[in-house]
């Protein structure tokens, strides 16, 4: 057989925990002070407003366009190429007393001047006040999924491990919206959609290295906790490697392939794999032995670790 | 003896597997052009119809592949587009007016696949082209109507009961009941209450003033609310119909929202006309003895108001409506002994016992039709909502010759009007007026190509991890990659066995994801066996201590991502909804093939022998 990485023993993987950990907090208060000072870039999803998307036969001038638009009705509205040259993207903001439709009909107009063979791909428009409340239920989502897992990790480990894995998702949640708020990339419903399935992904690495930690320490009974956390780490590393590996491959395959209306979703993926797997291995751990997790901690779970031992347990 | 599975366990997996594999299969099969043929509102499609619609395109030359009765409709499949289009003209020349007849596409899943339940994916309007729509319900309209409703009960009570009342207003906080004195109050209050009314009523006396105000309870207002939406939807479906749309969608969202989706259709300015339509119709008596000179000049009488007549000229009517659009089951155009234009109009059982009271006591009275119509401003409010605007107009004023029951005409319309009034009332009246919150058209090329892009996408990173899981694992990487085609079959074919399970692009995203991460099960036993040959266990104790050890890891990760899905899909809308539901299936799937399905395989292969050297 062979191996990607081959590791002998154990790795102190720990020894660097504290310089990391320190890195993470400054990367966590920089994102937090980006999104308070800059903010977030929000979608069509969230402000409300039109987005219109057209074909074009040829590359188009972006300027032509927006200085056509440049009128009562339209001002301010947001033209950019949408994957080609030939495709245009119009973003309109809602105004007061003027009908969406009129003003798609005024693009369409100015657009149809430019080139008469354009072609209306897509039309969106999202009332502000929907906006509001998806901005509301998005960050509801992801405060209920952290409560969930924290629950359901005191449940089945213990809760320093459980705050050790929600700490380490909040840090992937605020540094992947940190980075769309440094990058100003937009953030939309997929993106939402995107930031919650790293939250199940990352929480999916923790998992493992502490399924692992929990054996070990019954395990190696005469080792500290820093030991068997290292241990730990170091035994399921080419396990976290291979996985992130094969999930990468087909996130950026969505990014490259999937088409523009994906690539927000399939950045914050990208983002939020990288973020997730190294929390999982310097924060997860790192916080839940900060709390003082040790062996007799493991103990009652011992009953459970026994029974699904039994045979009849397994598939 | 170490791995291996009994009898019934194999079995198990291959019927689980078949299944899944089974109903996959309809999605092999592409589609029809289909000509879809609904009956309108007092017509029905019955066998009669269907063969009449065989023997015409027979006439025609145009070849049926097959034509099916189904659910009330006629579904007609054609071998191209360009017969698709003769074929709807033909019939929809020849049926008439009592029949839509739409352009469908249907999945051409064969009969017998069709008989045992297989259809394939439904594909969301992202992927197949439309317009989506979020409607919004005004339930402050809903809720003012039904307070105009109890107030004129309040007074019938009262009066019937011969309790002196001073007055009986709307108020932001309420009904507001005056009387002169505290005992007529408390004895208004204790009859009020002994009749139900599901109004909560308090006393708001001081200052001399004799205050009876009654409040709608909480629960009679959700049930308020939950009826307005529910008569809202029934209306905006029927109104759909008119449109000839195939396999439009008409569902509720929320506790004030619907969401309607029309695939196909580009129009969106046609479509919101007719779904706008906002136009409901309520039946009140003339107020005989009002004087209609006095009330123009500003002095209306309490318990009345002023209107305009469609004809021209005012005319005052009581406040109390006496009967509402809600309770008309049928409407149609028709013509008097005089060939003049009038609209005939059936009632339901309540509304016909509520007529014939009403006109018992009104013989030679007049009664108005009053026609309500809202409609978009153009304006918006500061919170960006449209704005609507209330026309109110009187469109007949007739003499009540009898006691009229079920059946009644409306006269006096012009031709036109008939029409339309019939239609309006056909398809049902808006108990509150709605607005569009939200508007989605996606071009069918777009959808296309994201169906295309989805595809792509899926091909290049299977193929990668595929050929990556062979090089890496060997044998057992082999076994992996066909647990991981098995899973993917699975999602699809779960996917088209759960009736309200939709593909979007999201969706496809969701699949793509899966592949990536389904090998995590078996990247985690393998890992899991590799180090207990490393730790010098013999391959049969290897094998069973790396699936055994890996099993309640890959539960504990698994779950933890399973119940952030089913968080995404309470909150998602739409397309994130689709991801949501395909993430879920993933998740199910690939913990049943990376688990059990290879456990079966690697059993099969390498259980109970001798066996020195694992390839993995």
């Amino acid at each position: 057989m062979f191996q990607i990485l081959t590791l002998k023993g154990s790795v102190d993987f720990l020894k660097h925990a504290l310089p990391i950990s320190i890195m993470s907090g400054i990367l966590v208060l920089a994102s937090l002070v980006s999104l308070a000072t800059v903010g977030i870039n929000w979608g069509l999803d969230f402000t409300g407003g039109t987005v219109v998307e057209m074909e074009f036969s040829q590359p188009q001038d972006l300027n032509k366009l927006r200085v056509a638009l440049d009128r009562p009705e339209t001002s301010g509205s947001v033209v950019q190429n949408f994957g080609s040259s030939r495709d245009i993207l119009v973003r309109l903001q809602v105004r007061e007393g003027i009908k969406s439709d009129d003003q798609v009909k005024l693009v369409l107009a100015e657009a149809t001047k430019l080139d008469a063979a354009v072609v209306q791909k897509r039309v969106e428009f999202v009332g502000p006040q929907v906006g509001e409340e998806l901005a509301e239920q998005g960050g509801l989502a992801v405060v209920v999924a952290l409560i969930c897992i924290l629950i359901y990790v005191s449940f089945r480990f213990e809760w320093r491990l459980a705050a050790g894995s929600v700490a380490a998702l909040a840090h992937d949640v605020i540094v992947t919206l940190g980075v769309f708020s440094v990058l100003q990339l937009e953030f939309d419903l997929t993106v939402l959609a995107g930031v919650l399935t790293v939250v199940g992904y990352s929480l999916n690495d923790t998992i493992v290295v502490y399924d692992r930690i929990r054996e070990n320490f019954l395990k190696m009974r005469k080792s500290t906790p820093r030991e068997v956390v290292n241990a730990s780490i170091t035994q399921t590393m080419s396990r976290t490697i291979i996985t992130t590996g094969t999930t990468l491959i087909t996130v950026v395959a969505l990014f490259l392939k999937g088409g523009t209306l994906i690539h927000g979703f399939a950045t914050s993926l990208l983002l939020g794999i990288f973020v997730g797997t190294y929390s999982s291995i310097y924060i997860a751990s790192y916080l839940a032995i900060r709390l003082g997790v040790c062996r007799e901690h493991m103990m009652p779970v011992e009953v459970e670790k026994e029974g699904a031992d039994q045979p009849s347990m397994m598939p | 003896m170490l791995n291996k599975y009994p009898m019934w366990k194999n079995l198990m997996v291959v019927l689980i597997i078949a299944v899944g594999f089974f109903y996959a299969i309809p999605n092999l099969f592409g589609e029809d052009y289909a000509v879809q043929v609904v009956a309108t509102r007092g017509a029905e499609v019955t066998v009669s119809t269907q063969t009449q619609v065989s023997e015409l395109l027979a006439g025609k030359g145009i070849a049926v592949k097959r034509s099916e009765l189904e659910k009330g409709q006629l579904l007609v499949r054609v071998n191209n587009a360009e017969d698709q289009l003769q074929a709807r003209e033909a019939i929809s020349d020849t049926l008439g007016d009592k029949f839509t007849v739409a352009l469908n596409l249907a999945p051409a899943t064969p009969e017998w696949l069709e008989s045992v339940g297989g259809s394939p994916m439904k594909l969301g309007l992202d992927l197949r082209g439309g317009v989506h729509f979020l409607m919004e319900v005004d339930m402050g309209e809903a809720i003012r109507k039904m307070e105009e409703a109890k107030i004129a009960d309040f007074r019938t009570q009262l009066r019937d009961e011969k309790i002196r009342y001073a007055g009986v207003n709307r108020t932001v906080k309420g009904i507001e009941i005056k009387f002169r004195d505290a005992d007529t109050l408390n004895q208004a209050e204790a009859f009020l209450k002994s009749r139900g009314n599901d109004m909560l009523f308090s006393e708001q006396t001081g200052g001399g003033n004799f205050v009876l105000l009654a409040t709608m309870s909480e629960t009679y207002l959700r049930q308020v609310k939950e009826e307005a939406l529910n008569q809202n939807i029934t209306t905006i479906r029927n109104r759909v119909n008119e449109l000839g749309v195939a396999e439009p969608v008409v569902q509720r969202q929320g506790a004030e929202r619907i969401i309607v989706e029309l695939p196909g259709v580009q129009d969106t300015a046609r479509a919101k006309e007719i779904l706008g339509a906002t136009a409901s119709i309520e039946f009140h008596m003339v107020d005989e003895k009002a004087d209609v000179a006095a009330a123009v000049a500003g002095r209306v009488p309490a318990g009345s108001e002023l209107y305009q007549q469609r004809e021209g000229g005012p005319v005052v009517l009581k406040k109390e409506v006496m009967l509402t659009g809600d309770h008309i089951t049928g409407a149609q155009p028709s013509f008097d002994q005089y060939s003049r234009p009038q609209v005939s109009i059936q009632l339901d059982a309540k509304g016909g016992s509520i007529f014939s009271d009403v006109t018992k006591d009104n013989i030679h009275k007049r009664m108005a039709t009053l026609f309500i119509e809202y409609k978009d401003s153009g304006e918006r409010n500061a919170d960006g909502s449209v704005k609507m605007k209330k026309i109110e107009e009187v469109i007949s004023v007739a003499i009540i010759q009898s006691r009229l029951g079920r059946n009644f005409v409306i006269s006096g319309l012009g031709h036109a009007e008939s029409q339309n009034l019939a239609l309006l009332l056909r398809a049902g009246a808006l108990i509150a007026p709605v607005s569009i919150v939200e508007e989605r058209t996606i071009g069918p090329s777009l959808g296309a190509e994201n169906i295309n892009n989805g595809l792509q996408a899926m091909i290049w990173g299977m193929a990668v991890v595929l050929l990556f899981m062979m090089v890496y694992y060997r044998a057992f990487g082999v076994i992996a990659n066909l647990a991981l085609s098995a899973n993917l079959i699975m999602v699809v074919g779960v996917m088209s066995m759960i009736p309200g399970a939709v593909l979007t692009l999201p969706g496809i995203a969701g699949m793509v994801l899966t592949v990536g991460m389904a090998v995590d099960g078996n990247v985690l036993i393998y890992e899991r066996i590799r180090e207990e040959l490393r730790a010098g266990r013999s391959v049969q104790q290897a094998i069973h201590e790396g699936y055994g050890n890996a099993f309640s890891t890959i539960a504990d990760a698994n779950i933890t991502t399973f119940i952030t899905a089913l968080i995404l899909f309470a909150v998602g809308t739409g397309a994130v909804k689709g991801f949501a539901v395909t993430l879920m299936i993933g998740i199910l799937t690939s913990m049943f093939t990376a688990i059990v399905g290879t456990r079966a395989i690697v059993n099969a292969l390498w259980g109970g022998k001798r066996v020195k050297k694992l390839s993995i």
